[in-house]
């Protein structure tokens, strides 16, 4: 595929807002997770919670979307020069000609189950909405994708993509094609997902939910802990001759194996990272860095272990940051391909946090400790329920 | 814009009272209405007793899905998909909610896995053993066309045929008075970059103002899914253009080539 440049990413989580506070967290092995405080009723378990989300509203013109996750969206928007760069791309191209392709799981639902924990019932007993949260919007998956929209004013094609946790990856994809197929010129591209009782107690009703902070890798894990987070690149086609981040590659795959365990022999995990060097053009042996998705549940991590060692060589440095930020669901292939394009920017190679014990079905790619190096090409996976499976690859081009 | 287009290779239709394509084309030439009509799809892809229990999303889906393949006589392990869905399946999010305001722990497993927005492309690819790439997106009363967009896009880079599916279940509880959606309706079509059947080619317009429904359109007009049918009413007369919404004031514009004849009643 035609290289598709970086002007802009950025990520806020449990680790605070923009690149800045994530590198140094990254750099530091401080995590961001904390005993769950979310919700009237919260489970014993650790999260990765952003804080001040709750004193945040939306400016008042876009009150309509207001809800935690278009919150956090709005949040996240404002780092790194996200909107000086979506400026640059509508000056040059018009808005018609950037497209807006966001990933999350859960979108705004946070806000209709608040709504149903507030319903009251009239004389008649009828239950109804909340006045304040009856705005058909906030209670439909593409809230986040209109909430941007009309908060960017961008006018090129917009999707809110919802495959579970490979959602804000297969973005970079979609957006791949779109500018690839001439349709517009540059994308928006990220996702956001909000902590909310469906994901708590579903997670937790699957028996996927630990009780202590989340050890990928670790041969003790058992279990995630849940994270919220947002984020966002914004993508143009490279020019000849461009230096700097790029998006170089990306593969996308079915286990066709189950709805929430991942294939036995990873054979999804598999078909996506090949095809993904594929379209790069790369050797698995030219990538530096592998952000993986390393959920922390026991099925998930021997079976992404095995897949990564059977494809690259013993140099490759390849750990899950989930212990830094938790499973932001939706929102982990923005917030692990930014870390991925932290890896290529500054050197900085993440390990695993709160790992200790290696599990024996760990090959040599997976590294608990940091380590710096200067990359050419780092990698992210990210798979989701419905065996689901998106991995992209990054690279830098030298002044 | 370099201009999109795209062969459609094959249809599948469900909505209530007209359970095929077949069905769909009949009543949209002459009213005609098909006796016993099913109340519910019943896609052979699953076993009984998942057939019994999937979801309303999950069935309709998959019983256009597979028609639409069977239409294009291509396997449907070979294609790589687009699932477009408003608001997903209304029903369960109605329950998650329920549920988590009276009794969080009671979640069910099931039904919670079977929340996510591509739980009928999951069923699809598990289904189907199918390990092409599969997405679920939603954009509102804009789905459909963003869906179709992102099919007819990987037809532009590479991709031989595509399978795009689209549907919408029946809104409930709470949820649904503020969320209005009746009755189950979906469709799929295969897409393919060459080959016979109807020639359709989009292009991305400005302006929101849409023609009035057509006989599809005004059968199933209170289902979300709705947005699509100025499309199938075209395929089902020998329309040669249909105009869909495509997001806030912008539409998406298809012209239809050879309409007419793939719409004889021999075709299939």
């Amino acid at each position: 595929m035609p290289a598709l440049a970086i002007r802009a990413f950025t990520a806020t989580t449990a680790l605070g807002r923009g690149n800045a506070a994530q590198a140094a967290a990254l750099r530091e092995r401080r995590g961001g997770l904390r005993r769950n405080d979310f919700g009237p009723t919260p489970l014993p378990t650790w999260i990765g919670r952003v804080d001040g989300v709750e004193d945040a509203p939306l400016p008042s013109a876009l009150s309509r979307w207001e809800c935690r996750n278009n919150r956090l969206a709005w949040l996240a928007l404002q780092q790194d020069g996200v909107l000086t760069a979506l400026d640059t791309m509508v000056a040059k191209y018009g808005a018609d000609r950037v497209a807006l392709v966001v990933g999350t799981s859960t979108s705004s639902i946070g806000a209709s189950e608040e709504a149903y924990a507030r319903a009251d019932a009239d004389a008649d007993g009828v239950r109804d909405f909340p006045d304040d949260l009856a705005r058909p919007i906030v209670h439909t998956p593409h809230s986040l994708g209109d909430f941007l929209q009309h908060a960017t004013g961008l006018r090129g094609p917009c999707i809110t993509v919802a495959t579970a946790c490979s959602s804000s990856a297969k973005v970079f994809a979609q957006a791949s094609r779109m500018i690839g197929a001439g349709l517009v010129d540059a994308a928006l591209v990220g996702g956001v997902d909000t902590l909310c009782g469906s994901v708590l107690f579903g997670f937790n009703a699957l028996g996927l939910v630990s009780t202590e902070r989340c050890r990928p890798f670790d041969a003790t894990r058992d279990g995630l802990s849940l994270g919220e987070a947002g984020g966002f690149a914004v993508l143009e086609r490279a020019a000849a001759g461009d230096a700097g981040l790029q998006l170089r590659g990306y593969g996308e795959s079915s286990d066709a194996h189950h709805m929430s365990a991942p294939h036995p022999e990873g054979l999804g995990a598999t078909l996506a990272m090949r095809d993904a060097l594929d379209r790069a053009g790369i050797e698995s042996a030219d990538v530096g860095y592998l952000n993986l998705h390393g959920t922390s549940t026991p099925a998930n991590d021997s079976v992404e272990a095995r897949a990564v060692d059977a494809l690259f060589p013993a140099m490759l440095h390849a750990s899950s940051t989930k212990g830094w930020t938790g499973h932001t669901l939706g929102a982990a292939g923005i917030v692990e391909s930014v870390f991925a394009l932290l890896a290529l920017e500054n050197g900085l190679l993440p390990g695993i946090l709160d790992s200790t014990v290696r599990d024996p079905a760990c090959g040599p790619q997976i590294r608990f400790d940091n380590a710096q190096a200067d990359i050419r090409f780092a990698m992210n996976n990210s798979f989701g329920f419905g065996g689901n499976n998106c991995s992209l690859v990054f690279g830098k081009v030298a002044a | 814009m370099n201009a999109l287009t795209a062969t459609i290779a094959g249809i599948g239709f469900w909505t209530d009272g007209l359970p095929d394509w077949d069905a769909a084309r009949a009543f949209a030439r002459d009213g005609t209405r098909p006796d016993n009509a099913p109340a519910r799809p019943s896609p052979q892809l699953l076993a009984p007793n998942e057939r019994r229990r999937a979801p309303g999303s999950v069935a309709v889906a998959l019983e256009v899905a597979m028609a639409a393949c069977r239409d294009a006589g291509i396997a449907p392990e070979t294609l790589p998909s687009v699932f477009a869905s408003t608001h997903g399946d209304l029903g369960i999010t109605d329950y998650m909610c329920d549920t988590l305001s009276t009794d969080p722990t009671a979640i069910s497993p099931t039904k919670f896995h079977n929340s996510v927005h591509n739980a009928a492309a999951g069923y699809w690819t598990i289904g189907a053993h199918c390990t092409e790439a599969t997405t679920a997106l939603s954009a509102y009363d804009a789905t459909f066309a963003q869906g179709l967009l992102e099919a007819m896009m990987q037809l532009a880079t590479g991709t031989p045929a595509v399978l795009l599916v689209a549907y919408d279940t029946a809104s409930a509880g709470l949820l649904g008075t503020v969320t209005h959606s009746e009755g189950l309706l979906g469709a799929a079509l295969v897409l393919v970059r060459d080959g016979d059947g109807p020639r359709i080619s989009a292009s991305l317009r400005d302006g929101a103002d849409l023609e009035s429904p057509g006989p599809l359109g005004t059968h199933a007009e209170r289902n979300a899914m709705a947005q699509m049918l100025p499309l199938f009413d075209a395929l089902a007369t020998g329309g040669s253009r249909a105009v869909l919404r495509a997001g806030p004031h912008r539409s998406l514009s298809l012209e239809i080539a050879d309409a007419q004849s793939q719409a004889e009643p021999a075709h299939g």
